[in-house]
């Protein structure tokens, strides 16, 4: 690869590392009780509130309906995703570093797939956290579950969720394109140099 | 058979009449139609807005604060001080119930005029309020973070605390002052007509800490036995004095309103406080044997606690030279104000024909003059002549209290005409007057006892209705009226009641209070030694007869909510954690049969309420305050048997 394209899958490393210290989701919860909304941010590794006591204040709502607690620790795949991100920036990093188009090629496959399954997850979370509902719930609606949209806004019952990428899948995105740029910049720049 | 143009002329004639009659009699004067016309715009905050004002009124009787909004009249909060309040629990409660501790025992009411918000540079910080107790001498001292007391201190020596509280500069001292002069030692048992031997007065300088806010009884100035009424500090230029009014200088100890009002000037009395309190540095102060309690919530438990103390250190003038001095004034003067400059102390002699305005400058100048009448108990009395730089003439019947708005104008309000009067301070004459509606009290301009007032509103403190309010029987409320002062006449935009008697107020914008409050009590930060911050930790203990419940409490359920084993003649406390940390998420417990009140549990918070059961049977308990969709859900039953019993002590919630 030229170095052009070897810069740009070097900075989609680069890119990668902030995922770590920005939030990659957000969804907001808002009712008439909470105009400015309670809220949680989805990171790579956890789950945390838009303010401190926000996942307990959510939790306290949701077990009137049944909903299982948010608990960062019980969420297998906030273990897994790190690993993910730092091989995803290691493969990108060695390809830069070799120049190997091979190792490239797979660094965006890789990308492409994790993406797909972490978002994949993600609707599996929220299906299982908006179907699996206790039995003896205090409130039962019929036929009704609680499933937070992966994007949009959705209404349920009394609360509207709102669930809108953040700041970390920016990065994220703008790794995969800067990475995958250089690959087909390398492309053109191979037809043209022959 | 009347004609239909008969009716026309007489109904035409009726009309005319009508209108002559609604012309002459009917109409209010037209000033009151101009000034008052678009009064309910200018008061009016949109329902979601926020007022521009918190105004903190006084609840006399009531013993409590009460908080509300300016210039809209609602209330916001009523904050129980010196008196028990059954809604919350204060008083009732383990944790609050020292505050009410005296050297008298538990008191659980008092009556409250003066509060005073804390100073930096002579103007509201918006850190804490303080409130006096008039009857059995005390100060309290309210955080504006929480709005709730966190602190009481006795005054010793002191029959009646009427002239507090109010602060010195920068919150240096709040004072206080003995308004019954009553002998200085403790439990001396006299004939009443020995007064002028045995009876004494005195002034407080109670220190605050800057950082704590945390009060002392530093020390008490020995006074001759006269009434004290009345306080002020002063600003900028007399920011090291303190004034204080007299009446009684008579030495009266029986039919006072004859007896006390024969003399044609009584005194304010001029304290230079900076240089008291280096004489007491110096020891120049006595100390003397005092019973007085002092009780504050502890930061880091929030359970109050009270300290006894047996001394206080007494300053006696004869000792400290140079210090204090009588400026005489007519005639039983009530308030003494200062003007935003620092340079007038103005008097309010509610049986004088004028306002008496003395000058700082020239009281300054006439104690290097020697000017002085004569010297009592080592307290120079100045000449009347060498500091009164004007006399405002026909102020109204009764003047007692003033209040300024920095635009030159000073307003007075004057009880028994029933109006406040606003005067000139360059010329001393009347310039404009409206009516109070009924006998007013105290008046208060939004920083109107400050450098710099606000000349936005004022409000007046009235002491009775009569017929402005719909009749609720012999005993009416008390009102309070909002005027704007903003032009050149003072126009009344709203009468609103009150809750208790309020005397005096105090109004802050509302932006230098309202980002510091707080929404939860931080659970983490509990260090109550009964909390419990995990339903897990959930437990009922028995020692001897006293049986601990450590209860949580969280939306919709207690833990625990079966308790079995209790027994007749057990006392029981219910430490109850709320351990939810959303704001205004409240919970309350109250249990069947309970000699006590309800207790109100804000979040993060722990509070005890104790319950001697005297009967066995089921008692049920729940929350009181409506706190989710499953509140009514919210509830528990208490097992008592006889004292005799061998039911084990269980406790259990969500089993079977």
């Amino acid at each position: 690869m030229n170095r052009t394209s070897r810069l740009g899958l070097f900075l989609a490393a680069l890119l990668l590392i902030p995922v770590f210290f920005t939030p990659i989701w957000s969804i907001t919860l808002t009712a008439p009780q909470y105009p400015d909304g309670i809220g949680m941010y989805i990171w790579v590794n956890d789950i945390t509130g838009h303010e401190r006591h926000d996942i307990q204040n959510i939790n306290i709502l949701n077990h009137y309906v049944g909903m299982q607690e948010i608990d960062p620790d019980q969420v297998p795949t906030l273990d897994i995703i790190p690993w993910v991100i730092a091989g995803l920036i290691a493969l990108a990093a060695a390809a830069a570093a070799t120049g190997s188009r091979w190792l490239a090629w797979i660094w965006v496959a890789l990308f492409i797939i994790s993406g797909v399954a972490g978002m994949y997850d993600f609707y599996m979370w929220g299906y299982e956290y908006g179907h699996n509902l206790d039995p003896r719930a205090a409130i039962k609606v019929p036929d009704m579950t609680y499933q937070p949209p992966v994007i949009g806004r959705e209404t349920l019952l009394n609360i509207t969720a709102h669930s809108w990428p953040y700041w970390g899948t920016l990065w994220v995105t703008l790794s995969l394109l800067t990475g995958t740029g250089g690959l087909f910049w390398d492309r053109i720049a191979k037809k043209k140099g022959r | 058979m009347i004609q239909k143009t008969t009716i026309w002329k007489v109904s035409t004639v009726l009309l005319g009449i009508g209108l002559v009659s609604v012309l002459m009699y009917g109409c209010p004067s037209q000033t009151e139609m101009l000034d008052t016309g678009d009064a309910a715009q200018r008061v009016y905050v949109a329902p979601g807005e926020y007022d521009e004002y918190y105004a903190f009124l006084s609840g006399g009787y009531s013993g409590q604060l009460s908080v509300w909004g300016l210039p809209s009249g609602r209330m916001f909060r009523n904050i129980p001080v010196f008196s028990q309040d059954p809604e919350s629990g204060y008083g009732y409660s383990e944790e609050t119930k020292p505050l009410l501790m005296t050297s008298y025992g538990f008191i659980p009411w008092d009556d409250s005029h003066h509060p005073e918000l804390s100073l930096t540079n002579s103007m509201p910080d918006g850190r804490w309020m303080f409130i006096n107790a008039n009857n059995t001498p005390r100060v309290a001292r309210i955080d504006l973070t929480s709005f709730e007391t966190v602190e009481t201190l006795e005054l010793p020596n002191t029959g009646g605390n009427h002239a507090s509280t109010f602060a010195t500069e920068n919150t240096e001292y709040i004072i206080g002052a003995t308004r019954f002069s009553i002998p200085y030692d403790m439990d001396m048992d006299v004939p009443i007509d020995t007064y002028s031997e045995n009876f004494d007065g005195s002034l407080s300088f109670i220190g605050v800490d800057d950082e704590t806010g945390e009060m002392s009884m530093d020390f008490q100035i020995l006074m001759p036995p006269y009434h004290y009424d009345l306080g002020r500090a002063g600003k900028g230029p007399s920011a090291d004095w303190v004034f204080f009014t007299t009446y009684n200088t008579e030495e009266a100890h029986t039919l006072l309103e004859i007896n006390a009002s024969e003399f044609d000037k009584d005194y304010i009395v001029a304290v230079n406080w900076k240089m008291a309190e280096e004489y007491v540095r110096e020891g120049r102060a006595e100390t003397v044997p005092a019973e007085y309690y002092h009780n504050m919530k502890d930061e880091n438990t929030s359970v109050a606690v009270s300290n006894v103390h047996d001394e206080v250190l007494l300053l006696d003038p004869r000792d400290a030279p140079d210090m204090i001095y009588f400026l005489p004034t007519p005639k039983s003067p009530h308030g003494v104000d200062i003007d935003p400059t620092g340079e007038y102390i103005v008097g309010g002699g509610k049986l004088a024909t004028v306002i008496p305005v003395h000058s700082f400058s020239r009281m300054l100048d006439a104690i290097d003059n020697d000017a002085f009448e004569e010297i009592i108990n080592g307290i120079p009395v100045l000449e009347y002549e060498s500091t009164i730089v004007g006399e405002v003439e026909n102020p109204g019947l009764g003047p007692l209290h003033t209040e300024f708005d920095g635009d030159g104008h000073a307003y007075t309000s004057v009880y028994i005409s029933s109006e406040i009067v606003k005067w000139s301070l360059e010329t001393f004459e009347v310039v404009d007057r409206i009516d109070s509606y009924y006998s007013i009290g105290h008046l208060m301009i939004t920083g109107g006892d400050t450098p710099n007032p606000d000349k936005r509103y004022m409000l007046g403190l009235t002491k009775t209705s009569r017929d402005r309010f719909l009749p609720t029987g012999p005993k009416q409320l008390h009102p309070a009226q909002l005027y704007d002062i903003s032009g050149d006449r003072m126009e009344m935009l709203l009468d609103f009641p009150t809750i208790g008697e309020p005397h005096y107020a105090q109004a802050i914008p509302a932006d230098q209070i309202r980002d510091n409050v707080k929404q939860i009590y931080d659970l983490d930060a509990n260090n109550h030694p009964h909390a419990v911050k995990r339903t897990a930790d959930a437990r009922v203990e028995r020692d001897g007869d006293v049986v601990r419940v450590y209860m949580t409490n969280i939306r919709s359920h207690f833990t625990p909510d079966n308790i079995e084993g209790i027994r007749v003649g057990d006392e029981v406390h219910f430490h109850l954690t709320n351990i939810e940390q959303d704001w205004d998420m409240v919970h309350g417990f109250a249990i069947k049969g309970s000699n006590s009140a309800e207790v109100l549990i804000a979040p993060g918070e722990t509070k005890t309420i104790v319950w001697h059961p005297q009967r066995t049977g089921i008692f049920p308990f729940y929350c009181t305050a409506f706190c989710s969709a499953l509140h009514q859900e919210m509830q528990g039953y208490v097992r008592v048997s006889p004292a005799d019993t061998d039911v084990p002590l269980t406790w259990r919630t969500g089993e079977d």
